[in-house]
């Protein structure tokens, strides 16, 4: 048990957080290998900051115990030194550039200052870190606070929405910082609003909704299972309500939508139901798999519009 | 702890603050020896709440420090606000989310922050300290007061006292600022709520209710300044001004030490 939880970078277990009469995190449960890269989703005041909190011993829980990096959340004195965090956004002196913000922050760590212009340069703030924070873009603000992170040079992230305020050039440069961060065995656990970022760059996944985790797990295991859906279009648009005959007698179920036919069935079908067209003389002009996204499951799961 | 104590000065000596603070008390030193030299033969009083401190007095050895400790409630003030000001921004600007996962425990964080301030205040109040008495000098024959008794061992005496007075009042009045700032997390309030109550409820309160002046922090903080009055000794203001100050910073720690870090 012990081995298993050192191979752990998060291990949560039944962990609440009640204020007056609701709860913010409701008996969350989930565990979270080293190394691999997890997503945190859950709509708007699903919980997410809230057990972020608890694991970096900002809040305490109500109920519930947790290991971070295998050590006990309610002693952080024991784990913090090798985390990096970035909670709610960025958050820093407007005051001082960010140069001495970060300079601040290591030295209240005991981090070596020179590593705080290779971090700005790192986040493409090097140019930048002599001016003051309060002149910051929101996405420069948010790249600091990335880099406010990566000081401890941490075995552990944790990222509360990093890529709010980024352009698409930013958000793509975040997404491979953390890919190789991954790949250097650096955990990341990381929240946000964009789960089709989260879908690219997650390995694992908690899914939180009302306080309770409703998916943890491989992100693959998640999709798959889930039925992808195989969109036919025929040459002549009334071949489509005899080929969704043909294939309820073949046991796929079907939808016709506009001039469309989607046939829930895996993606392996494909070449069966193109052969069972051409048998009976119907003519496919599109047949194109489509495996279910992480927004569309996580829509399912959560039964919510808004990521 | 010397961690926590370090970042803070770090943040404490930006120009913006440290400039500001220094060019507030070169005025406020300035304009009370001035007023209390220039204003030597006025009816009105030359010195707080119209009192008149005569050429005699200030020909006396501790007439050196006179102007710097009449000038302590003023400093006082300021070290409030900066000590409100730095311990409530760390929750507006959200910062202290950020020092706790740097360092989590809370008592060093506090304690810490602390102690920087008042190393800040130590810096304020020497300050002070040399341009009230230079300025002392530079007044005093225009004045007609003269200086001889300055410069012999009870003169320099004096200074040490009144260097010590002013500096145990001027973190008093930190403390105070501090205790605010945990209490109500936001600059503006702490600092307005403190200005009020030692500038105006204390005095009119004082003035009011006979011998309450015992009770109020502000009033024993400005006794311990001058190195005690008739009315009020030394040595209670000292005990009673830092017993209240104590309690509440007891009061808060156990409160940052509980309370959820939400915001």
């Amino acid at each position: 048990m012990a081995e298993q939880s050192n191979l752990l970078a998060l291990d949560v277990n039944d962990l609440s957080k009640k204020y007056e009469e609701r709860f913010a995190v409701s008996h969350a449960s989930f565990a979270i290998p080293l190394g691999t890269i997890c997503g945190f989703v859950g709509p708007n005041g699903a919980g997410k900051t809230t057990t972020i909190r608890m694991l970096l011993g900002l809040i305490n829980p109500t109920t519930g115990s947790g290991h971070v990096l295998s050590e006990e959340i309610s002693k952080p004195q024991n784990y913090l030194p090798r985390v990096g965090a970035m909670i709610e956004g960025p958050a820093f002196y407007p005051a001082l550039s960010g140069s001495e913000n970060l300079k601040v922050l290591a030295t209240i760590g005991g981090f070596p200052l020179d590593r705080v212009q290779p971090l700005l340069e790192k986040v493409g703030l090097g140019d930048r870190s002599k001016s003051k924070y309060k002149t910051y873009s929101l996405g420069m603000k948010q790249r600091l606070g990335i880099a406010a992170a990566l000081l401890p040079n941490p075995k552990l992230l944790i990222l509360d929405e990093p890529t709010n305020g980024l352009d698409p050039a930013g958000i793509q440069e975040i997404r491979a910082l953390l890919r190789q961060l991954a790949d250097e065995g650096v955990s990341v656990f990381v929240s946000s609003h964009l789960l089709s970022e989260i879908e690219m760059i997650s390995d694992y996944l908690v899914i939180l909704r009302e306080g309770k985790v409703v998916f943890s797990g491989k992100t693959e295991d998640l999709l798959s299972a889930h039925k992808p859906i195989i969109v036919v279009k025929t040459e002549r648009s009334a071949d489509l309500s005899r080929l969704a005959q043909i294939i309820s007698q073949n046991k796929f179920e079907s939808k016709l939508i506009n001039d469309e036919l989607h046939i829930s069935a895996p993606i392996s079908a494909a070449a069966s139901i193109n052969k069972l067209a051409f048998e009976n003389q119907i003519v496919i002009s599109v047949l194109n798999p489509i495996k279910p996204t992480l927004e569309e499951t996580f829509f399912e799961m959560t039964g919510s519009p808004n990521a | 702890m010397l961690k926590v104590i370090r970042a803070e000065l770090r943040k404490l000596r930006r120009p913006s603050l440290s400039l500001s603070t220094i060019l507030t008390v070169i005025g406020t030193s300035s304009l009370v020896t001035s007023l209390l030299f220039l204003l030597i033969d006025s009816p009105q009083g030359n010195a707080r709440e119209g009192q008149r401190i005569s050429r005699e007095i200030l020909q006396l050895p501790s007439g050196v420090v006179v102007g710097f400790n009449n000038s302590a409630t003023l400093l006082g003030v300021v070290a409030l606000c900066i000590f409100a000001a730095q311990t409530a921004q760390e929750y507006t600007y959200g910062t202290l989310r950020n020092l706790l996962v740097r360092q989590p425990s809370r008592m060093k964080i506090l304690f810490g922050k602390l102690a920087a301030m008042k190393i800040f205040a130590i810096v304020m109040v020497i300050f002070s300290a040399i341009v009230s008495i230079g300025l002392s000098y530079a007044l005093a024959p225009t004045a007609k007061v003269s200086t001889a008794l300055w410069t012999n061992s009870d003169g320099r005496l004096a200074i040490q006292q009144g260097l010590l007075n002013v500096l145990i009042s001027t973190i008093g009045f930190g403390l105070f600022g501090m205790i605010l700032g945990l209490l109500f997390r936001s600059p503006i309030s702490s600092i307005s709520i403190g200005v009020i109550w030692i500038l105006i409820i204390e005095g009119l309160l004082s003035a009011v209710v006979k011998n309450i002046d015992k009770y109020f922090p502000g009033q024993l903080l400005s006794v311990v300044a001058v190195g005690g009055t008739e009315k009020i000794s030394y040595k209670y203001a000292l005990f009673g001004s830092y017993s209240i100050l104590l309690l509440g910073l007891v009061l808060v720690a156990f409160l940052f030490k509980r309370r959820d870090v939400a915001n």
